[in-house]
């Protein structure tokens, strides 16, 4: 390497920010972010299509909240999709990787299904709710303890494990469908209890869906007290930040994972419990349908927080059930919705870099003045040292 | 004359490809640290990339095709449409530092979206009864070694496959020396284990796991677009493919990150995939039953691999890590 290229300084510097962007910024570029995928996805639908993007936004905007019907079946999907975010945002708090969500909801579906076809006519009403109940926390519990388990003890990727006790969930769900299938051959399980609705949520109100909501709604409160103020959600995010931190200060790492997961698993089992015991009354392999998945992104999104998700899941569920209208409005396919998730997700993931990095750009003026001709190292611990002391150094130069 | 085993074989190997090429292009990407969570999406855009090529050759050369031209307008089709999936992935996680699992999940719903939406477009626009036909390309991609029908069981087991079968056996094997064998596979996994110590080393990060993350996120691609020319027989239906991407991921760990061990691997999954068809007087329930078996063969595989902690078959150390070098 020549004496010339060394003291030559790239185009653009990134740094990391040791202040943090102010919050009203930080959600300015996110806000933004997410208006440049709108545009986007307008500008994909045109020339993909040849529609005018304001009557496939309006069709979007119908196909979620157009009726009070659509606007119950959105909002009764974002609970359920809230659920399930809420679910796995304590063990990414700790960085555990569990997109085993699927599984986990999975496991609660069966446990209620089970419930709800084996004993539901052999119990009272209030005593099968109360198994219902247990089972399925139980059973979600199971499938997110096991591979924490594992994590625990000898640091099995967790991210892989989870990924594959989902299909392991869904296949058994398969064999099930077989089990139980409702009419014979027909590998369906059929609506569980049709005529007797035994083991279905009562209706609150004259609103079916009610319950669910309101649930889903004291979970969300319980899961932000539970990582905002206990103890335990404190040393979430301890072993999230460095598990040798919190191994130094005489934190138990294990049974922190291990609670951690049980309690995400817990919650998994009730949002399985309120996918067929409050809204579908069946069990098949599409009961989850990729929420799962969809989860770890609204919880990502919400950067953890449970009551952004609240806001997060409602616009991926307005997306999906708004694509549904475009769908039938336009004789396209549905899986527009997908793009145009994808697309959003996209421009959020990208925009966190621009709130946690900082981009320097070369500055002219102090390559002429041949500031840059020392080394390249020297300059790096300069700006770093700058940046800790609160000032900007290349800031200044530029501004001077 | 054919053995019910040779038959057996033959239909594994067909069901194994899409996922030898998957956990092949996946190897690759892991090698460099990436944990691309959006392989199955790559899968579904380099299958539909291929079918939309296809489908525009066949509709503008009217007459006979011309073999070569049908075989590689699909596969430049299908190599760039993976080039672009893998490009937003290595983008998000390399450039801007993003969390691999989030940004993998999110690939494959736009992946699988887009497949399904194109796919599901032509289909509607041109096909017949909701699916689209392909069969003249398909038939160049299927064609078979002549002798093939000669050989019985041998020629079926052996020289039965399309010429893209043979293409993934040898991708995987290039593929295991040159991670093996050679300078830029050590340098690969140097970055995949240890990016830090790789960048003092004076090995471009950046460019490996692009590198990596692109030519991967192809060869994963090839495993899409075989499945729709050779095994459906060029009949897109949207959502035929399936979970076998994610079967593909759990056939990197069972592999243990060795694409030749994947060779195997594959036709053992494509094999389980199917073998509640094989074995006589199985319930319904027991063959469900049986196809859970892939995914509980390699969690077995992940747990004995983590607790025996031998350094060859671990993931690598820097797996699912995006790197920052002022962050040492």
């Amino acid at each position: 390497m020549t004496e010339k290229k060394r003291s030559s300084e790239p185009l653009v510097r990134i740094s990391a920010r040791t202040v943090p962007m102010p919050a009203l910024k930080a959600w300015g570029i996110r806000l933004g972010a997410i208006v440049a995928a709108l545009l986007l996805a307008a500008v994909f639908v045109v020339t993909v299509t040849g529609l005018n993007p304001f009557e496939v936004y309006a069709s979007l905007w119908k196909g979620a909240f157009g009726s009070l019907t659509m606007f119950k079946r959105t909002v009764q999907n974002t609970a359920v999709l809230l659920c399930i975010s809420l679910a796995v945002t304590p063990a990414f708090k700790m960085r555990f990787w569990n997109i085993g969500a699927e599984g986990q909801v999975m496991a609660g579906c069966i446990a209620t299904a089970a419930c709800m076809i084996l004993v539901g006519d052999k119990l009272p009403t209030p005593l099968l709710m109360l198994v219902m109940v247990i089972t399925s926390i139980l059973a979600g519990v199971i499938w997110a303890v096991i591979p924490a388990f594992f994590k625990a003890n000898w640091n099995t990727n967790e991210t892989l494990f989870t990924l594959m006790m989902n299909y392991i969930a869904i296949q058994l769900t398969s064999y099930l469908s077989t089990v139980w299938e409702n009419p014979a051959g027909s590998a369906h399980i059929g609506v569980i209890n049709m005529k007797t609705k035994v083991g279905w949520f009562p209706s609150l109100f004259g609103e079916k869906y009610l319950l669910n909501i309101l649930i889903v709604a004291a979970i969300t409160a319980a899961v932000y007290v539970y990582l905002k103020y206990s103890k335990h959600g404190y040393e979430i995010s301890v072993v999230g930040e460095s598990e040798r931190t919190a191994k130094y200060v005489g934190m138990n790492v294990k049974k922190v994972i291990l609670r951690t997961m049980a309690l995400s698993g817990a919650i998994c089992g009730i949002a399985g419990l309120i996918i067929v015991a409050g809204t579908d009354h069946t069990l098949s392999t599409t009961s989850v349908g990729g929420k799962g998945f969809t989860a770890v992104m609204v919880s990502w999104l919400a950067k953890f927080n449970p009551a952004l998700m609240v806001f997060a899941s409602l616009l991926i569920s307005f997306l999906e059930k708004g694509a549904g209208q475009i769908a039938s409005d336009f004789r396209i396919d549905p899986a527009i919705a997908d793009i145009l998730t994808g697309i959003i997700l996209f421009f959020i993931i990208g925009c966190e870099f621009f709130i946690n990095y900082k981009l320097n750009f070369r500055h002219k003026a102090s390559v002429e003045a041949g500031i840059t001709a020392v080394p390249v190292l020297f300059e790096e611990e300069e700006a770093g040292i700058a940046e800790k002391s609160g000032t900007d150094g290349v800031k200044e130069e530029a501004e001077s | 004359m054919i053995s019910p085993v040779a038959n057996f074989i033959s239909r594994a190997v067909v069901q194994g490809i899409p996922l030898l090429c998957g956990s092949t292009g996946e190897i690759i990407t892991e090698k460099s640290g990436n944990l691309n969570l959006g392989i199955p999406g790559i899968m579904y855009v380099g299958a539909v990339s291929g079918v939309a090529g296809a489908f525009f050759h066949e509709k503008l050369a009217a007459g006979p095709l011309n073999p070569f031209l049908a075989v590689v307008i699909p596969l430049v089709c299908s190599l760039l449409g993976s080039l672009a999936m893998s490009l937003i992935y290595a983008f998000l996680t390399v450039t801007l530092r993003a969390n691999q699992n989030v940004t993998g999940l999110a690939l494959t719903t736009f992946g699988i979206g887009l497949g399904n939406f194109y796919g599901g477009s032509l289909a509607i626009l041109y096909g017949e009864g909701g699916a689209l036909s392909l069969k003249a390309t398909s038939d160049v991609f299927r064609t078979a070694l002549p002798f093939a029908k000669n050989l019985g069981s041998v020629g079926l087991v052996l020289f039965s496959y399309g010429w893209l079968a043979y293409a993934s056996i040898v991708i995987a094997v290039i593929a295991t020396f040159v991670i093996k064998r050679t300078r830029i596979g050590l340098n690969l996994r140097a970055v995949g284990e240890s990016p830090a110590t790789a960048d003092a080393a004076g090995i471009n990060v950046t460019r490996y796991k692009y590198g990596a993350t692109c030519i991967g996120g192809m060869i994963a691609g090839l495993g899409g677009l075989y499945f729709i020319m050779d095994y459906t027989s060029g009949i897109w239906s949207n959502g035929g493919f399936g979970d076998r991407g994610w079967l593909a991921i759990a056939l990197v760990i069972f592999a243990i990150w060795n694409p030749d061990i994947g060779i195997l691997g594959s036709i053992l999954f494509g094999g389980l995939y199917i073998i509640d068809i094989f074995i006589p007087n199985l319930t319904r329930s027991q063959q469900e039953l049986f196809k859970m078996l892939p995914y509980i063969v390699t969690v077995i595989v992940l747990i004995f691999t983590s607790i025996r902690r031998k350094r060859e078959t671990m993931p690598p150390q820097a797996l699912g890590l995006s790197y920052f070098r002022e962050e040492r």
